[in-house]
């Protein structure tokens, strides 16, 4: 599923007019993995440090969260595969990306008229996604040694070690990365969380943020001197 | 186990103060294995079980004497053979009963995510309290004995309490109490150190063991048991003890400075996605005609 499933004949890029940003699969699947990454973070802040092993007690107690957490895991690890399997051609990194990095201030500061347009995900989102990508990965093939309490024999130890080292780094970063997530989703971008539930944008929100996608859905160039106005 | 008579000093998983810390100075027990005068008759074995009161399983036959290869989660005292090959071509036959060693800085204890499930007593025992154990295994990535056993069924760790029940009502371990060529001491720390000090010279000076010492690792803080044995020079002929156990590096630096280090970046990344909206705020959607085509 890419930008093409996104494009109906209905969508003339119309003011006012709603443009399907994400489709049901895509948001159900997004959800999923919202749902089951929130469980791995709870119960996982609640392993990592007393002060937060009451967590625990929220989902059941110790014994009940580590039981379950390596399922809803696995659950999150397959749907960011689907995730990947969805988005990976608008995911891949672009030269518009580059040019946006290094205009990233502007960004950050809500000077977005300095920035480059940009296609259905811009550079930030890209990156988040591959961070989650790869974090999974990460977290994953370490869960496998965490998971199994005597699977790995004791002559062969420090893969004990690495596997706890690495699943530590691997969850922090996806940490890092969902703070940013939830609060773009949430407060910075407006609409983006109505988009990720209801999957529908206003033309004047893909305009402003994904300017590329919005011609391509459109069919509508917005560069100067085009039909601008309408 | 049993915690009548047992102050806690240290508490696994556990924010905050701990009741028994600080509170009473309490004498160090420690158990004392001379692994030159055991005969390797097993009691030590038999008794364990029968007073944890678990019964004889099904075990793997290794060519050797030993019972099973490792101990187990409901098989917590094991000695270990070993047919040892000495320099001028005799063989010695090794055998050394292995147990939890009760660190004075126990790994387990401090891998350990949930609250409470390992305690140490003030007279330094390290015990497990299964009903808050949540068996994740991290205590097996802590010790450096491979001393803590899961139980898959009940998904609880297990290991040797140095009776702590038994201690605590002011008898001594259910091994010691079987011993019958007194190879095995049980005391203070203080008195039991003194007696393998003094046993090892004599191995030294009388009985030609010119290497002979006493192993009580430093690199844990000391243990609650200790051994005397013929060449501390090579305990890991003695069914594989480690020369110089720590605590794994990479346990210590996820339990120490990758804790403080985590906490305070997933903090200030709160703070500063909080601190972003109230000097920025959010983005404005650009209605069509602010736009002129939207570059500068």
């Amino acid at each position: 599923m890419s930008t093409r499933a996104i494009s109906s004949p209905r969508t003339t890029g119309e003011p006012g007019e709603r443009i399907l940003r994400y489709t049901l699969a895509e948001r159900l699947n997004h959800w999923f993995a919202a749902l089951t990454y929130i469980y791995c973070l709870v119960t996982g802040l609640a392993f990592w440090s007393p002060y937060m092993y009451w967590l625990a007690y929220l989902v059941g107690g110790g014994p009940t969260a580590r039981f379950w957490h390596p399922w809803f895991g696995l659950a999150f690890a397959i749907s960011v595969l689907l995730m990947y399997g969805m988005w990976d051609r608008d995911m891949r990194i672009t030269e518009v990306d580059r040019r946006w990095q290094r205009q990233v201030k502007s960004y950050i500061e809500n000077d977005d008229q300095n920035l480059p347009p940009e296609g259905r995900f811009n550079y930030g989102q890209k990156l988040f996604f591959w961070l989650m990508f790869w974090g999974i990965l990460f977290l994953l093939i370490s869960g496998f040694g965490l998971w199994f309490v005597e699977g790995i024999p004791w002559s062969l130890r420090w893969l004990r070690y690495l596997s706890i080292t690495v699943h530590v780094i691997a969850a922090l970063a996806t940490i890092g990365g969902f703070i940013i997530h939830v609060y773009m989703g949430t407060a910075m971008v407006r609409g983006g969380f109505t988009s990720i539930i209801r999957g529908e944008v206003s033309s004047d929100w893909a305009r402003t943020h994904h300017r590329l996608w919005y011609e391509q859905v459109t069919g509508k160039s917005t560069r100067p001197g085009s039909e601008i106005d309408n | 186990m049993s915690q009548q008579a047992l102050q806690i000093v240290r508490i696994s998983g556990h924010p905050g103060p701990v009741p028994g810390a600080g509170v009473e100075r309490t004498e160090q027990v420690c158990k004392l294995v001379d692994t030159t005068t055991c005969i390797g008759c097993k009691a030590c074995e038999v008794a364990c079980l029968e007073w944890n009161g678990y019964t004889f399983t099904d075990t793997v036959f290794d060519n050797s004497y030993q019972t099973m290869p490792s101990t187990a989660w409901n098989y917590w005292n094991l000695i270990k053979f070993n047919e040892h090959e000495r320099e001028d071509g005799t063989l010695q036959l090794l055998m050394r009963k292995d147990q939890c060693m009760h660190c004075a800085d126990p790994g387990c204890l401090k891998a350990c995510p949930a609250d409470g499930a390992i305690v140490q007593y003030s007279n330094g025992i390290v015990d497990f309290q299964q009903q808050n154990c949540i068996g994740c295994g991290y205590c097996v990535s802590g010790c450096p004995f491979d001393i803590p056993k899961f139980n898959a069924e009940t998904k609880k760790m297990f290991k040797c309490t140095l009776c702590s029940d038994r201690v605590g009502q002011g008898l001594e371990p259910a091994c010691i109490k079987s011993c019958p060529t007194g190879c095995l001491h049980f005391g203070t720390k203080e008195d039991m150190s003194f007696l393998a000090e003094s046993r090892s010279k004599q191995l030294r000076e009388h009985f030609g063991f010119d290497k002979a010492g006493v192993y009580d690792p430093p690199g844990v803080g000391g243990t609650g048991v200790i051994y005397v044995l013929h060449d501390v020079t090579n305990p890991e002929a003695y069914g594989g003890l480690p020369k110089d156990p720590q605590i794994p590096f990479l346990v210590r630096i996820w339990k120490g400075p990758a804790k403080w280090i985590g906490n305070l970046a997933m903090l200030f990344g709160v703070i500063g996605v909080t601190l972003h909206y109230f000097r920025f705020g959010p983005k404005e959607v650009h209605p069509p005609r602010d736009e002129n085509g939207g570059r500068p």
